[in-house]
């Protein structure tokens, strides 16, 4: 896919939590295709801390308003300085880039899907499962959070399929993590797309493996280009090591080596 | 409008900005973002006689004005070079120049034989300075008679232009570029990285999955033009300067000093589009400043 520079203006950036700001930014020409699970590359200027950029998944696309939207967790220097982005500001944009999840076939109306996010993970989920329905596949969500407080965008995603959640404290949900919860026990899903903290995802991986369900998972290895040139966000795989910019961030289970 | 065409030895460059190996692929990475044509050279990622999986994750660790890298030159050999890679780069109107490392000297000899029966290569850059790998590399580089001997043994079997990279970790950056030049090197480039370190506070382990890694990037600049100013004086071979160049002040600067021609490394990750940048602001600068040519820029110093 051809990759884009823009200077995007920021439309909003709402600040959902005290770790977590949604930006919502927009383009003068029409926004390229830009697929589920694909990320960005925002260069954070104002920061004098932070030299590379950072890669955000997308969060959702919405053709309507030619808006992109990012969920932010504010972790260090850089991404604190994106949550202080102003409407109107510019902000220039490396898009899009990385594999998407695969998108079940359009006729498979039937294909149980679960989509299973942990944290600032749940972003790229809201984008996938907007997409789903579009195809006419209505996916069950199942997210976990520290608490309740942390849980974001949880009226978007009940828009779009049935919501399950687990949070640490008990605050929402069943308590515990999401391997946890009880939909794993009385449900069989097809397909698992998960995306979250890397010990999340490997729990759900090995939970996908034990019941042979296909899925995939969304990998955050550190990154400086996020186009395949310095190889610094490699993960082993079967292949050996390769970049989770370019081959990934998505992979399917029995691409990795989680197992070993 | 200046004239921004510059020789290295036997190299002709159409202006004197390139790229440096590790930080731009094969040039196909960034030809979305510039036409990678305008550019004086593209030196590929680092190439061995054998295929390198490189080192284990975490292999980046960011600073405030540049990064730490231990990637390990992890690359799929000589033979898929030439096999895969050379035919989708071959024809690219620019220097495609291949950085040539090992970990004997018969590995870089090797590589070296493979590199120069490509006719589309015009030269190679011999990495004797990666500081990410346990054997060989960096310990060429080193010492004098490291670097020497690996320099004289490639250029046995090398005709084309032979350029040799050199480390910054060194107590004294010209004793080595003599010695390269006495061994027939056609060029030097400098600096490859610094040897860095960084931890975790949270977790007491270090960042890197190596401990220690090169650090690049805006951070080692000043490092960097001091020790091409002070090879300048050294050596009559050309230099080819880099180290966290970021502008094309910065670019401009290292000429100053003494570098025929420049490379962008670290810095295309933040603006991939930076090189034309670059070679739009030094034909800018030899305007205002009145250069006819850039070539005029190299060592055009004023000592108080």
């Amino acid at each position: 896919m051809k990759k884009y520079l823009l200077d995007m203006k920021v439309t909003e950036n709402m600040h959902l939590h005290p770790q977590y700001c949604l930006l919502k930014l927009t383009n003068d020409a029409p926004l390229p295709d830009i697929y589920p699970g694909q990320f960005v590359e925002v260069r954070v200027d104002g920061s004098p801390t932070t030299f590379l950029r950072r890669p955000i998944s997308v969060n959702y696309v919405n053709r309507a308003t030619n808006e992109l939207w990012l969920l932010i967790q504010l972790i260090g220097d850089g991404t604190r300085r994106m949550s202080e982005y102003k409407s109107g500001e510019t902000v220039n944009i490396m898009l899009p880039l990385g594999n998407g999840f695969t998108m079940p076939e359009a006729d498979d109306h039937q294909t149980n899907v679960l989509l299973v996010g942990g944290g600032v993970g749940t972003a790229p989920l809201l984008y996938m499962g907007y997409c789903l329905k579009e195809k006419g596949i209505t996916p069950s969500f199942l997210l976990g959070a520290r608490s309740a407080a942390d849980l974001m965008q949880l009226d978007e995603f009940k828009q779009l399929g049935e919501v399950y959640i687990t949070t640490e404290d008990g605050s929402l949900g069943e308590i515990g993590y999401v391997t946890n919860h009880s939909i794993l026990k009385n449900t069989r899903f097809d397909k698992i797309y998960t995306c979250g903290p890397k010990p999340m995802m490997q729990a759900v991986s090995r939970y996908a493996g034990s019941e042979n369900i296909w899925c995939e998972v969304s990998l955050e290895n550190t990154m400086a280009c996020g186009i395949g040139a310095c190889l610094c966000c490699v993960e082993k795989t079967q292949k050996g090591n390769v970049c989770v910019c370019t081959e990934g961030p998505v992979f399917n289970i029995n691409q990795l080596t989680w197992q070993n | 409008m200046a004239k921004l065409n510059i020789n290295i030895g036997e190299l002709e460059l159409k202006n004197p900005v390139m790229t440096a190996s590790g930080t731009f692929g094969y040039g196909t990475e960034y030809a979305d973002f510039i036409d990678i044509e305008q550019l004086g050279g593209i030196i590929v990622k680092g190439t061995t006689i054998e295929h390198r999986e490189g080192n284990d994750y975490p292999r980046m660790a960011e600073t405030p004005a540049g990064m730490l890298n231990a990637v390990g030159l992890q690359n799929k050999g000589a033979d898929y070079f030439v096999e895969n890679i050379y035919p989708e780069i071959r024809d690219y109107n620019t220097n495609m120049i291949v950085n040539v490392s090992g970990s004997s000297v018969e590995s870089y000899v090797a590589c070296a034989e493979k590199m120069a029966g490509l006719d589309k290569i015009p030269a190679i850059e011999l990495n004797i300075s990666c500081p990410n790998i346990k054997q060989g590399g960096m310990a060429f580089g080193v010492t004098c008679a490291g670097a020497a001997e690996v320099v004289r043994a490639v250029r046995k079997v090398y005709n084309k232009p032979l350029i040799v990279k050199l480390s910054p970790n060194v107590t004294d950056i010209t004793e080595i570029a003599r010695a390269v030049e006495a061994e027939g090197a056609d060029a030097v480039s400098l600096i490859n990285t610094m040897l860095g370190m960084a931890i975790n506070i949270n977790t007491r382990k270090p960042v890197l999955s190596t401990i220690t890694g090169g650090l690049s990037g805006p951070a080692v600049k000043p490092v960097a033009v001091r020790m091409v100013w002070q090879t300048y004086k050294a050596v009559k071979i050309p230099i080819i300067g880099l180290g966290g160049i970021s502008n094309w002040q910065d670019a401009v600067e290292f000429m100053l000093a003494g570098a025929a021609a420049i490379q962008v490394g670290t810095y295309n990750f933040v603006d991939p589009t930076v090189t034309m940048k670059i070679i739009e602001g030094i034909n800018g600068y030899c305007d205002k400043m009145g250069f006819q040519s850039a070539s005029e820029l190299t060592g055009a110093l004023n000592i108080y």
